[in-house]
């Protein structure tokens, strides 16, 4: 049969899942990233990184709402993926899933956004006409009151969401993780270590989106690049990175060491169908190459403009070596036979519901509508500045 | 007058809303009794089979009895059952060489190394109806169950072909079908079996390799197969609790 | 600073949109899962009957066995005891709800033996088997074998 060495069970021919299952991951990742990013300001009081506060949150925002569209376009009847709400299945990673996204969504990020921009919206509303006004209304909820009373009231609400919100976004993410972890068929998937890898690596590829965004946007608006905040971020990056690198690679030395039944036979498919996603683009050009290229501005010092081409280095190399990562799971995961005697392919499409395509549709789409987010409630400016916002209290 | 109409459209109203109540109750006491099926009580039935290695010559018969009885689709590479072929040698016992063209659908041909040291026999395989059955654990909305007589089946109106019951099935018994886009497998020919037939495969299996069992029935030849002879079900390590148990399975079989 | 209730209007606002958003999903759940699920466990009790729905396309030994108790005496003497009927003549329930419409069509002597009886290294060897371009290449098996009641002559 083309594209199979070996025996598979007749069943295993097709692959399941395609790449718009390694999109979402992927995705929530980032949003699970981005918010912690966020969270080092709120709660942790990290003010250097205050310039990327709002934006994170809206960028958490942006690929959030785009999360669940990979699924409804994989899955074989979309129309009754409002079943997953109706009558979840609580013995369900996935099921039990769909309402961590939901409180996520609405508990966390829209009310913590909500919380924070609330007095640039009742300004806008007032300043605004016609359709603007309507829109701004309806986000204040026609309330007016920005009163010095309502607003240190609306910032400790704000706090505790965020306190809240960081164990959400591990849960977010970290339930990612278990989705896969916790199948016992699966060898490649079923570790404990599952979650974790999952998360810690979600971080890293989060504030390297945001440390790419904030790079772009200061380009965009040609507006000088807060140094001391990359430079935060950056260190955030590298000693994240360390934690996710450590756990990937105590995965793989347990495997190495234990040798169990599937090891001869997922060790195979790393050297050979997973070779270039695994060893060149995960672990070389993802993890090895940005690590020692952070690793080296930590110890070095290089110029203002070095280091800000060594962050966008590190944080494009880090973003596709996370991408790669989720790739290698999903894909990898259904690559091997579960007689562990076989192999087959991955023929990925192009112009096709679960294609290339759309995959590519969905990770532009993020952008598009944090563009639309920044449009309406921009992160710079006024009351964007979190320090001006306080001071005035 | 107005004391009156409000008091009768109050009154009407609670009496509206207690019979639409009761109406709505009663469909569901109703609708929970798929029993009303004549003379077939799901709680008097376990299903399960037994299957004889020593006995399957891999006709192939079963995979094609299966395909015709239930639609399975000829043209994608999907099957309710199939038969694997085993070639085992003795001094590399973790390398059998196996395989199963078209399912065992035609048959196997004859080797052309025929070589007499060797260890060869055939595996019929299924859907394991497995007692904690992962497949039924990872559905996110209670598209697969397992039955109150043991098997577990599929709510093609239900299932959302989100296909994380087929990455969950140790076995490989799970696919989606091309033509529903929800998932199939082996149902144990429940419309069969319900109404006191056997399984397709069962029925037209020439050498008696393939059984259905009851194992709550007494009577039943399961109970005397599982006393005499040394019997196995695929990877015990998952601890799935499969009811598919195998006479003469050897260790080198996945 | 004391706080008065206009500041916690907007909070109370969309704690208000919650609450609608929890009341929407509740009455849309009340509305939509079907009346039948979760009686037996967590699936629709109706799928059980579902499944059981289809007809038969295979009769069952039974069922051919009312008409051609003949042929079944005949083959409880043999080798082919345990050869259920539709295992060589192909699913036959139709025929059987409808003997003279639906005929059958008859098995091919030489195929449908071939297809258990080739010989195959991988076979039990207690099971007979022929290889077929030595064992009379052109006949039918029939003209040698009584198909119902096969002897090894």
């Amino acid at each position: 049969m083309p594209g199979v060495e070996g025996f598979i069970y007749p069943n295993e021919l097709e692959l399941q899942w395609s790449v718009l299952i390694v999109l979402y991951p992927f995705i929530t990742g980032l949003v699970a990233g981005a918010f912690i990013l966020a969270s080092l300001e709120r709660v942790f009081n990290v003010q250097a990184v205050k310039p990327t506060y709002r934006l994170a949150l809206l960028t958490a925002l942006a690929f959030l709402l785009v999360a669940p569209l990979p699924l409804q376009l994989h899955l074989g009847h979309p129309e009754r993926s409002l079943e997953m709400y109706l009558t979840p299945h609580t013995q369900s990673a996935m099921a039990m899933f769909g309402f961590v996204y939901l409180w996520y969504l609405m508990v966390v990020l829209v009310l913590e956004i909500w919380l924070d921009y609330r007095r640039d919206i009742v300004l806008k509303w007032r300043a605004s006409t016609g359709l603007s006004r309507l829109l701004y209304g309806a986000m204040a909820l026609w309330s007016d009151n920005i009163g010095e009373s309502a607003l240190r009231l609306d910032d400790r609400v704000g706090r505790a969401l965020t306190v809240i919100g960081i164990p959400s976004a591990f849960l977010l993410h970290g339930y990612v993780g278990f989705i896969f972890g916790s199948i016992k068929a699966n060898p490649w998937w079923s570790t404990p270590l599952m979650p974790i890898v999952f998360l810690f690596s979600a971080i890293v590829s989060g504030i390297a989106c945001i440390l790419l965004l904030y790079f772009v946007t200061c380009w965009l608006r040609r507006v000088p690049v807060d140094m001391p905040c990359v430079d935060t971020i950056a260190k955030y990056l590298y000693y994240a990175f360390l934690v996710d690198f450590s756990l990937e690679m105590l995965d793989l030395i347990h495997r190495l060491y234990e040798a169990d039944e599937s090891f001869r036979a997922l060790d195979f498919m790393v050297k050979t169908r997973l070779f270039t996603s695994q060893i060149v683009v995960q672990i070389v050009l993802g993890t090895l190459v940005p690590l020692a290229v952070l690793g080296a501005t930590q110890l070095v010092t290089f110029t203002e403009r070095a280091r800000r081409a060594l962050y966008v280095l590190a944080g494009a190399l880090t973003m596709i070596g996370i991408f790669a990562m989720r790739w290698n799971v999903v894909i990898g995961g259904q690559l091997f036979s579960k007689s562990f005697l076989g192999y087959t392919t991955y023929k990925m499409e192009f112009a096709t519901r679960e294609g290339l395509l759309p995959a590519i549709a969905l990770m532009i789409l993020p952008l598009v509508i944090l563009w639309v987010l920044i449009r309406l409630l921009p992160p710079w400016g006024h009351g964007g500045d979190v320090q001006d916002r306080r001071a005035r209290m | 007058m107005d004391q009156d109409r409000r008091t009768f459209l109050g009154q009407t109203g609670k009496w509206l809303v207690l019979t639409a109540s009761a109406a709505i109750a009663w469909e569901h006491v109703l609708a929970g009794r798929p029993e009303e099926a004549p003379n077939y009580k799901a709680t008097d039935h376990w299903w399960g089979m037994a299957i004889d290695i020593e006995k399957c010559i891999g006709c192939g018969t079963c995979v094609r009895a299966c395909k015709t009885e239930n639609d399975v689709p000829h043209e994608a590479f999907t099957f309710r059952t199939w038969v694997e072929r085993y070639v085992v040698d003795p001094a590399d016992f973790d390398h059998p060489v196996v395989e199963s063209p078209n399912g065992g659908y035609d048959g196997f041909h004859q080797r052309e190394v025929r070589d007499p040291t060797l260890k060869m026999f055939y595996v019929p395989k299924l859907c394991n109806h497995c007692e904690h059955s992962p497949c039924v654990q990872v559905c996110p909305v209670g598209a697969t169950f397992e039955s109150q007589d043991g098997v577990v089946l599929v709510d093609k109106s239900y299932c959302l072909g989100c296909r994380y019951c087929v990455q969950a099935c140790p076995y490989g018994c799970r696919f989606i079908d091309p033509r529903t886009h929800t998932v199939d497998k082996c149902s144990l020919c429940y419309h069969r079996i319900t109404r006191g037939l056997t399984t397709a495969c069962c029925e037209t299996c020439p050498t008696g390799a393939r059984a259905l069992a009851d194992l709550k029935d007494p009577k039943d030849p399961i109970h005397a197969f599982l006393r005499e002879h040394k019997v196995q079900v695929l990877k015990p390590q998952m601890a799935t609790g499969s009811k598919m148990y195998y006479n003469g399975l050897d260790g080198s079989v996945r | 600073m004391t706080r008065e209730a206009s500041d916690y209007a907007h909070l109370v606002r969309m704690a208000g949109l919650f609450v609608i958003g929890v009341t929407a999903f509740v009455v849309l759940r009340w509305l939509m899962v079907p009346a039948d699920f979760g009686v037996l466990g967590h699936y629709r009790a109706g799928a059980v009957t579902d499944n059981m729905k289809p007809p038969p396309v295979f009769a069952g030994q039974a069922a051919c066995v009312e008409c051609h108790a003949d042929v079944a005496e005949l083959r409880a003497k043999g080798r082919h005891v345990g050869v259920a009927c539709e295992a060589c003549h192909g699913a036959l329930a139709a025929h059987a709800s409808n003997p003279d419409g639906q005929k059958p069509v008859r098995p091919d002597a030489r195929n449908t033996c071939i297809s258990c009886h080739s010989a195959n290294i991988s076979k039990p060897a207690s099971f007979p088997q022929v290889v077929p371009a030595e064992h009379a290449p052109e006949g039918s098996c029939a003209a040698c074998h009584v198909v119902h009641n096969p002897k090894i002559s």
